[in-house]
Order: C-alpha cells, then structure tokens, then sequence
C-alpha cells in the first residue's frame, strides 16, 4: 500500500494477535442506503489506529459495528474482548448528574458496588485531572472539561478496545491538541487498544501507529499508512518534516477516494 | 492531579471556566428586591386600583355603585365580617381540595399513561386520540350529566378536574420521555440496562423538565376546573364557585369580588408553587426552570 516507504516500524507498541477484524463487512440501512462495502482490516492488542475519510462515508458505522450497537449486514467482525470503550463526539453527560455520578454511571449499570464505583471514579478522574470538580454539573464545564470527563467515565471500565467517534471534532484547535496530547499519554500508560475515527489528517497522523483511509460511501478501506514515529510524540513533531510528508501522503489517497 | 501522566485540567479551567454553577443558576439574589425589578408592576397595580375608585366613586351614580363597589368596600364586607368570612374560607378550602385530589389523581395516571404509551408504540397509537379528545370535548356541558350519574357530590367535581387537567400531564411527559438523545440510549445500551434501569435512570430524569412544564399547566387548569366546574354543579356543598354565583343572583357585589379575588389567589399561589418546585429541583442543571416567574 502507499505509505510503506517512509516506515520504520520499530517505534510501534507491542504487536500481538488481532483484537478486532473486520472481513469483508458490509452495511446497508433498511432504506436502501449503502453505509460500508467490503471494509476489510485488523486491528492489533496495542495499536491506535485511526480511521479518516470524507463525511458520510460510513466511519461511525463502523465504530457502532464495532461496539455491537449496529449488526453488519455482510461479511464477517470479531471482537477479542467485552471490556469496550465508546467515547462519542459529543461527551454525552447526563446534565442532572454531577461529575462524580456521571463518571461512576458504567460502574452502577454494570451493577458493581458503591464502594468499587468511588474508587474507580476517583482513579479515573485523578488521571484526566478533574480530581477537583466532582461535585460540578456539567454545564459549569467548558467543552474540554466535559470531554475529559467523558473519558474518565469510559477509562473506569478499563476498556482493552477503546471507540473514539470524532471525540474532539466540535472542540478548538489549541484545546484539541492539548487533548490528542493528554489521550496519547493515557494510550501510554493505560495500554488500550485504539479505533480512533475524525476528519483530521493531522490529528490521525499525529496520534496514531496506523491510519486508515475510507473512501466515500459506500465505505472501503483505501490505504493503510503504518506512522513510524516514536511515542511519546511531542506537539514538536507536528512541524516535522517526515511528518509532514506522511499527512501529505494520507492526504492525497483521501483526496483521490471522495 | 498526577503529574506523570501530564495532564493539566484544572489549568484550563482558569482559562476557559468552569462558569461557577450559581452565577448562571440562581437569579442574583438582592437585585430581585430592588425598585427596578418590583416597581414597574406596582405602578400598574397602583394605576389598576385608581381606576378602580375612579369608576366606583367619579363615574358611577351612588345607587348603583354597587355594580363596582371600592377596593376598600369588598375587603371590609367580604374579609373583615366573620359570618361571610367563614362562608367564603369554608367554600375555597372545599374548592382547594377538589383541585388538589383532581391534580394528584391526574398526575398519577397520567404519569403512569405517559410511561405505558412510551414503552408501546400501539399503547400510545391506542390511547393517544383520547386524551387529546379530553382537551376537546366541552367537559362542563358534561356537568349535568356526571351529576345525574354520580350526583353533585366530591365524586362529579373531582372528576370534572381530572379530565380539565389530565392532557398536559400526559403529553408533556410522553415528550419528555422521548426527548432522550440517541446517543443516551447507545450508552444504556452499551452497558445493558434493563429496561427500568433505563426509565429510571435515564428517561425519567431527562423528561423532568417537561413534566414539570405540564405540571404547571396542569395545576392552573385544576383550580379552574374547580371553580368553574363548581359553578356548573350548581347544587351541594357550595364550593367557591357556587358562591360565586350565588352572590351574583343576590347583587351581594362586594362578596362576589372577593370571592373572585381569593379563587384568583389560589390560582396564583399554585401556579408559583410549581415554578417554585421546578427550580428545586431541575433549576441546578436545566435553563427551562429559569424562565417566568412571579
């Protein structure tokens, strides 16, 4: 595939067997729309791949596949774990709850106890630095808080397979970048495994050990770019030259499949 | 914070917020008592009551002052003379509990109408039409009627108040309940609630607002239920509305005012009392419990 020149894949985590494969997976809604044809990839334990394609074609279908929310309609997806993350655009905070209860949300459905839903909550807030603002509601928070937010709720459940749908797409440029940051040292040291959908080149490249190129709907896989760049990455490597040159890449195949 | 994982909340916090929740919750507290917020309103009252003398007192003939009797008058005669103040407490205490068995009857079943519909599609296929039917038919023309079946007692007026009041309940709480984000539910999905997990945990606090909204709405239309409908049912323990209309037939002007004063109050005085209730309790996290009051 295009992209394979500028590798140099010793920098990428841990390989090991597929956590998530999609064979062939196609999609079609009950209206006749055609949602993904034949997207075909892995997914590693330890990898971050992000996915980018034009609107519309099909990336959040993917994810809800990938979560069980939404059944494919043809060929073939495993899943390797039930410990799944799911963090969507919006951050999706129950607006009556604190921040505390919101975060502790996963753990009441999952029916665990109280004293395990405060410990887990802490620790989970303690690592996106909202330690605090537990007894905030969530429209006393600015965008990047709420987001942050949204993932301490999911990182309570130690998901081994974390979704993320365009998380930081509605937020600004600079408290994007803080938060690609923020997630990229979470993906360290929490060791998940990443689906990392949005429409940024930029950010996909910056974040990720793979990106993934759709096509516009009905979605295929059109490229995949191994990122040969070392973690921890500094916001410094947006301006790099190599970096440059791979986004330019991804860039051009996305332009060439709208 | 933990310093190894870089994070820096609460340094953007210092930039972009948090909004302290008070400053955007609560209405700013003295300024509600200053002249600037009550004493437009006053003026207008104060203007209502001179023109109120003016007509009793400059336009009217003495011997027919009685079609307009002073403020003054109505107060003394009305509030001020044991015997017709306790006819006139006995009757809004009466009218007051008509309204208020009416209101909790309809909220429960209407609450529990609102749920069922929600949870079935044909339940609310089913259903629906008729509780629209009750905001359409003419539920006092039906007075007589429920009298003649069930007689003039509690029974036929408490009823009366039910279908008045039922409608809003319902509707607004169907709404609220199905006002829940998609994405809500994908999170309950996710997580395999059970169905009541997700009633009660999600579409039950979502739809708040709007329950209250039709609380609001509700209760007005209990105390005129009431009133009005006492007023229809003519017969038995008379009730504000019956009085009412009794002191019309005996020109006993200055008790029918303050009859019309004190159901006004009761109007007025559940009207608030559920803005009052809203603001407890959804003011913390919803805009729609800032909105009128009074």
């Amino acid at each position: 595939m295009a992209g394979s020149s500028v590798v140099d894949a010793s920098s990428i985590p841990t390989q090991t067997a597929p956590l998530l494969t999609f064979a062939d997976v196609s999609k079609r809604f009950r209206d006749g729309t055609v949602a993904l044809d034949g997207a075909d990839f892995r997914v590693a334990g330890g990898e971050f791949v992000s996915v980018v394609g034009p609107s519309g074609c099909g990336k959040s279908t993917l994810l809800r596949i990938a979560s069980g929310l939404s059944d494919a309609t043809g060929g073939k997806v495993q899943v390797a774990t039930d410990k799944i993350g799911y963090v969507f655009q919006d951050p999706t905070l129950l607006p009556w709850r604190t921040v505390q209860a919101n975060v502790e949300l996963f753990s009441e459905l999952r029916g665990l106890a109280k004293e395990e839903r405060r410990r887990r909550a802490a620790a989970a807030l303690e690592l996106v630095g909202l330690s605090e603002f537990t007894g905030h509601r969530p429209r006393a928070l600015s965008g990047g808080m709420r987001m942050r937010v949204s993932l301490a709720r999911s990182l309570t459940l130690e998901p081994e397979l974390f979704l993320f749908d365009e998380p930081f797409g509605a937020l600004d440029e600079i408290t994007r970048e803080r938060l690609n940051d923020e997630l990229l040292q979470l993906y360290l040291t929490q060791r998940f495994t990443a689906l990392f959908v949005t429409h940024s080149v930029m950010e996909a490249v910056f974040m990720s050990t793979r990106v993934l190129v759709m096509s516009g709907r009905p979605g295929r896989v059109l490229g995949d770019f191994p990122v040969p760049f070392e973690y921890p990455r500094s916001p410094r490597l947006r301006f790099d030259e190599r970096f440059a040159r791979l986004a330019g890449q991804v860039s051009a195949v996305l332009r060439g499949g709208r | 914070m933990s310093i190894d994982t870089g994070f820096s909340g609460p340094d953007e916090a210092t930039a972009q917020g948090p909004v302290t929740a008070t400053s955007r919750v609560l209405p700013p507290g003295r300024g509600r008592w200053r002249l600037a917020f009550w004493g437009p309103p006053a003026a207008v009252l104060v203007a209502f009551l001179a023109i109120w003398y003016g007509v009793s007192y400059l336009l009217l003939d003495p011997r027919r002052r009685f079609l307009v009797p002073p403020p003054h008058e109505v107060i003394r005669v009305s509030f001020f003379d044991p015997f017709n103040l306790k006819e006139l407490m006995g009757a809004l205490w009466l009218s007051t509990r008509v309204a208020f068995i009416g209101l909790a009857i309809s909220i429960v079943i209407g609450l529990l109408l609102a749920v069922a519909m929600n949870r079935a599609k044909w339940i609310e296929r089913s259903l629906y039409p008729y509780a629209v039917l009750t905001q359409t038919i003419p539920i006092l023309a039906m007075v007589p009627l429920f009298g003649f079946w069930f007689g003039f007692g509690n029974f036929s007026r408490t009823l009366v108040v039910v279908l008045f009041c039922i409608f809003p309940i319902v509707a607004n709480t169907l709404f609220g309940l199905q006002s829940v984000q998609r994405e809500h539910h994908d999170l309950f999905t996710l997580h395999g609630a059970s169905r009541m997990t997700r009633l009660w945990k999600l579409q039950f606090p979502a739809a708040l607002p709007s329950i209250f909204t039709g609380l609001r709405i509700a209760a007005g239309l209990a105390v005129i239920g009431a009133i009005v409908g006492d007023t229809f049912f003519k017969q038995g323990e008379p009730g504000i509305g019956i009085l009412i209309d009794r002191y019309q037939s005996r020109l006993q002007s200055e008790q029918m005012v303050g009859a019309i004063i004190l159901s006004s109050l009761l109007g007025i005085v559940v009207f608030w009392f559920f803005g009052f209730l809203a603001r407890r309790v959804v003011g913390g996290w919803h805009e729609s419990a800032d909105g009128p009051d009074t």
